[in-house]
């Protein structure tokens, strides 16, 4: 029988590799693993500080919050992470729903029930806010100079016919915190305004970027001028030296961004000494350092902060005007994100040519006529296919909500089929108000 | 001419245990992620409803469109930048040569993302060079709007593979052949259009449709440069955010995978019945001849020309890795070596993963190869052109479609020694990298393999050689060429593969290099360290490259000077395809 050496040595060729290559590698023995959305800038840095102050190794785990939220649910069954660490109050809902948190009592004292008019932590003790987050918008200066354009100061101006192709945003689908923002307008100003706005601003959208970070680094980049950020990414492309700054419109509400121990956390000790130097004095003065910038949830810490950063215990303007309501938020988290696309992401260029006719017409049209059909193009871009209460009706969400729990939960329609319908309408109503503005602006 | 058929014991063992990796590795967690597509969400019934919603909704049918028109426009657009370049260096003796096949090679051993976020700053709509533009004449290009910037980037990116596959081709032909039709009258393009060209033709379809697929699969670039309404990115998007159970994102991935492997099945077609082996190798590839000076001044322009525009997405991350603030210039304010310091503090560990990873990764990878491309060519084993088209099926997979394979696969299996559930072992990315890179290496060697007339190991036969010794002293050697180009290949796009690993690292400590620059340009003052990393990933690489170019050189010397003795040409295999030229 004749064989060739070179392929009976093959198989076991692979084997040794597999396994003698293993020892390259150390084993993670007594590693706090931290599944975090948050960049190396803020983890790194805490990270640090923590292992100097209580020698405890960390190992961080960086998943973007929706992708951190299916890691934990899909590695449930043999759960290796010690915590969930990002910003999105929601994400923790989610997982608090699926059983997927352990409790846990702070023994750090000094911090205040709530920040703005949204408590710090979580009622039933699953998860701790140890920063608070607002949402507004940064800009770059240079950019601004160059293109000859005001700053923005409210939601509304962005609606305006100067910023036309100058604004960005991520989407809410794929980042926790930009669903926060929309959640914020809808909330703050109502379903149906809500959504004219926000689609008014989506109108002079340069571009939806698909992760959250995408919208400072283009504004850092000069890509667009204005981007829809949550405060940190601001004033930290500011503390790292960009030509940028940011500003807390009214509509905005402030959120802990939370720390939370997974259930049946592998070192569930080393988990708690993170959350208790995190919330000390020690850890957060941490988060004042320039590449993180957030807001410390202990007033004391503001004394060290540097001049000009926003202080919400003092300044009660930041976050007041909305009460955020997290309940509400939840019940119609994804049709929110299904909706947002159907209508904006996926028909920016619809929306955005519908969007220019109608900024065209108004600075032309003359004419009672004329600005009858423009009010009717308006309307017609801001018609969303659902009301508000469709949105909150619990079976309707089931659709939308991917993982049934059990086989015999029954839901009837599927989300692809939904959203067809609503692209179909969205489609052709853009189309309607395209054309009658371009005719009103013809009058 | 069955003699060569004899199969023997040992290479159906072999086959059997290819067939069980590709089976466990590949086919299983694919499976496992297409069949959700077919599942009806609500009931778990076996249904086709799924594909009527895709096929109905008119996003779906604008995705599909784009995606084959950003594919198409690529492949043209990377094969004008491919065929001076192969040809030149290959053809005219041509200073710097070395230098332009290894430049040629860069783009690949840069992750495309990154690449994307250097060509935003300089050809972005505020870029560098629009800035410019506007400033001395008053108008901008838009290189990087929508599919265009997907298409620029994607074409530097991924023309290698047309580059590398087109020039092994053509230094494979037999200078007989050109010979032959110069005698016969033909020169200039004609000999170019009739004979080099379709004698090439094998490396250039290889490279072509491997553009292709890539273009077709790929998701950074589009991600990044936030073009979503393509197929992939809908994917992609359909899966991470509205969750691992979407049937759209499966059903877009049984689309993709199909459309891919359609492709591959007429690039197959296309080369089928067509026997492009040479006969003669001592003195193979083209005849070198000297350029007259203003042929090499032109030369040298067109050859500038596509050097800096491929190269431009590392002369932008370069100027990213030194500059202190780029923000709305034409360059950044001032420059800095402090990003290489912070950089230097964190990355060793993302560096010495990625040499692990993608060095076993590449092993794997030409072995398998190797083998994969014996028992479909030269074997008569059943069901060996399965082995072949399963291989190959890898690259119409995405990476993020077998990320997720992969962990819904296997983190029920608990690996025995390390006790840890096996999607979560870092051998695990290197098995995901090596399946998905196993194409490159297999086309490769396939390529190589074909241009080996089984002539020649008849002829060793006769002379009384063994299989196995025919296999070790005939048939390896004079694929060499072809394994190397596999294993550079391989190695090279492995480091910088994202799209599956991002799915799989499941502790820092195992991150690669693609991952920790991608973690790096998630901050503002990440940017600077990020590029620099990526600056150095670039350099670890293309020294790579730049070795084993050197190893190839040195075998090809070798084996010219005295190694293999063979036959004489057939007169009449070089005469008719010569004749073909003067029809």
């Amino acid at each position: 029988m004749k064989k060739s050496g070179i392929f009976r040595a093959l198989p076991g060729a692979i084997l040794a590799l597999t396994v003698f290559s293993a020892p390259f590698q150390a084993l993670a023995a007594e590693k706090l693993v931290i599944v975090t959305s948050y960049p190396p800038d803020t983890t790194v840095t805490v990270g640090k500080a923590f292992t100097k102050a209580t020698g405890i190794k960390v190992e961080m785990l960086k998943k973007k919050t929706t992708a951190g939220i299916k890691y934990l649910q899909a590695s449930a069954a043999n759960n290796t992470s010690d915590m969930f660490w990002a910003s999105a109050p929601d994400a923790f809902e989610v997982l608090k729903g699926d059983g997927l948190l352990q409790k846990y009592k702070v023994k750090v004292t000094g911090i205040p029930e709530k920040v703005g008019s949204f408590p710090i932590n979580d009622p039933e003790g699953y998860y701790k806010g140890f920063a608070a987050s607002g949402y507004g918008f940064m800009w770059n200066t240079r950019y601004l100079k160059a293109k000859k354009l005001p700053v923005p100061k409210t939601w509304a101006d962005l609606a305006k016919a100067v910023y036309h192709g100058h604004v960005g945003m991520s989407a809410p689908s794929r980042s926790g915190t930009t669903h926060l923002t929309v959640e914020t307008l809808l909330q703050g100003m109502g379903w149906e305004k809500g959504w004219d706005l926000m689609k008014g601003i989506a109108g002079n959208f340069k571009t939806v970027t698909a992760r959250s970070f995408g919208v400072p680094d283009g504004v850092n980049s000069g890509q667009f001028g204005v981007g829809i950020v949550i405060d940190f990414f601001g004033l930290s492309s500011q503390a790292s030296g960009f030509p940028v700054d940011f500003l807390y419109p009214k509509v905005t509400t402030l959120v802990p961004a939370n720390i939370a121990i997974v259930k049946n956390a592998p070192n569930p000790k080393a988990a708690a000494a993170f959350i208790e130097y995190l919330l000390s004095a020690e850890g957060q003065e941490v988060l004042l350092d320039p590449k993180i910038r957030r807001l410390p949830v202990n007033p004391k810490t503001y004394a060290k902060a540097p001049k000009g950063f926003p202080n919400p215990f003092k300044d009660k303007s930041i976050g007041s005007a909305v009460k955020f309501d997290l309940k509400l938020s939840k019940g119609r988290y994804n049709i929110i994100n299904s909706l947002f696309d159907v209508m904006i992401t996926y028909r920016l260029d619809d929306l955005r040519a519908a969007a220019k006719a109608i900024q065209n017409a108004e600075a032309k049209a003359k004419g009672t006529a004329a600005m009858k059909m423009i009010a009717e193009a308006k309307a017609l871009v801001a018609k969303v296919p659902i009301g508000a209460s469709k949105a909150s009706h619990k079976d309707f969400n089931k659709i939308f909500k991917k993982k049934r729990k059990k086989k015999s939960v029954k839901v009837t329609g599927r989300q692809a089929e939904f959203e067809q319908a609503w692209d179909t309408e969205i489609k052709a109503n853009y189309a309607k108000a395209k054309a009658l503005a371009d005719k009103a602006a013809s009058m | 001419m069955n003699s060569y058929s004899r199969s023997t014991w040992g290479v159906k063992a072999l086959a059997a245990f290819i067939g069980l990796f590709l089976l466990v590795f590949l086919i299983v967690p694919v499976v496992k992620v297409t069949y959700v597509a077919f599942q009806d969400p609500n009931t778990g019934a076996l249904t086709l409803i799924n594909f009527v919603d895709f096929f109905n909704n008119s996003l779906f049918q604008e995705s599909s469109l784009n995606s084959i028109y950003v594919a198409g426009m690529a492949v043209l657009l990377a094969t004008i930048i491919s065929i001076p370049l192969a040809y030149f260096t290959t053809r005219f003796n041509f200073g710097g040569a070395v230098l332009i096949q290894t430049l040629g090679i860069v783009p690949l051993i840069m992750p495309p993302f990154v690449g994307a976020v250097a060509m935003l700053l300089l050809f972005g709509e505020n870029g560098s060079v629009n800035l410019l533009m506007d400033e001395w004449f008053g108008f901008t290009i838009p290189f990087m709007k929508g599919l265009n910037g997907v298409i620029l980037v994607e074409s530097i990116h991924y023309f290698p593979f047309i580059l590398i596959n087109l020039s092994a081709a053509l230094l494979n032909i037999d200078s007989a052949m050109e010979e032959s039709a110069q005698n016969l009258g033909a020169s200039g393009t004609r000999l170019f259009r009739r004979i080099v060209f379709p004698l090439a033709m094998p490396g250039y379809v290889a490279g072509a449709s491997l553009v292709f697929l890539k273009v077709f699969d790929d998701l950074g670039t589009p991600l990044l440069l936030n073009i979503n309404n393509m197929l992939a990115p809908q994917a992609y998007l359909r899966i991470s955010s509205i969750g691992i159970s979407d049937p759209m994102g499966y059903v877009i991935s049984v689309i993709l995978v199909a459309f891919s492997l359609f492709s591959l099945w007429v690039s197959f077609l296309a080369l089928k019945n067509k026997d492009y082996s040479t006969v003669q190798k001592g003195g193979g590839g083209l005849m070198r001849r000297d350029l007259r000076t203003w042929e090499k001044i032109g030369c040298y322009a067109v050859v500038i020309l596509i050097l800096l525009i491929v190269l431009s997405p590392h002369l932008g991350l370069a100027l990213l890795s030194f500059g202190t603030i780029w923000s709305f210039s034409v360059l950044p304010d001032a420059f800095t070596f402090a990003h290489y310091e912070n950089m230097f503090r964190a990355a060793g560990q993302y560096i010495s993963n990625t040499l692990l990873y993608a060095g076993l990764a590449a092993i794997i990878d030409v072995i398998l190869g190797t083998a994969i491309a014996y028992i479909v060519w030269r074997t008569g084993i059943r069901g060996r052109k399965w082995l072949d088209f399963v291989a190959m099926g890898a690259v119409a997979v995405p990476g993020v479609v077998l990320g997720i394979g992969y962990l819904r696969t296997f983190v029920e299996y608990n690996v025995p020694i390390v006790d840890k559930p096996l999607a979560s072992w870092w051998v695990i990315i290197v098995i995901a990298l090596a399946i998905r890179r196993l194409p490159y290496a297999l086309r490769a060697c396939v390529a190589a393999l074909q241009q080996v007339n089984v002539m020649l190991e008849e002829a060793a036969e006769t002379l009384g050689a063994t299989k196995s010794r025919t296999v070790r002293r005939v048939v390896v050697p004079l694929m060499t060429g072809g394994i190397l180009a596999g294993f550079v290949t391989s190695f090279a796009t492995a480091s910088v593969e994202l799209s599956a690993t991002i799915m799989l690292v499941s502790a820092e400590s195992d991150a690669p290099l693609a991952y920790g620059i991608y973690e790096f340009m998630q901050s503002s003052a990440g940017r600077g360290p990020g590029a620099a990393l990526g600056i150095v990933a670039v350099l670890i690489v293309s020294l790579a490259t730049y070795i084993s170019y050197r190893v190839i050189q040195r075998t090809e010397k070798q084996r010219s000077a005295g190694g293999i003795i063979v036959a004489g040409k057939t007169p009449v295999t070089a005469g008719a395809t010569a004749g073909a030229a003067t029809q």
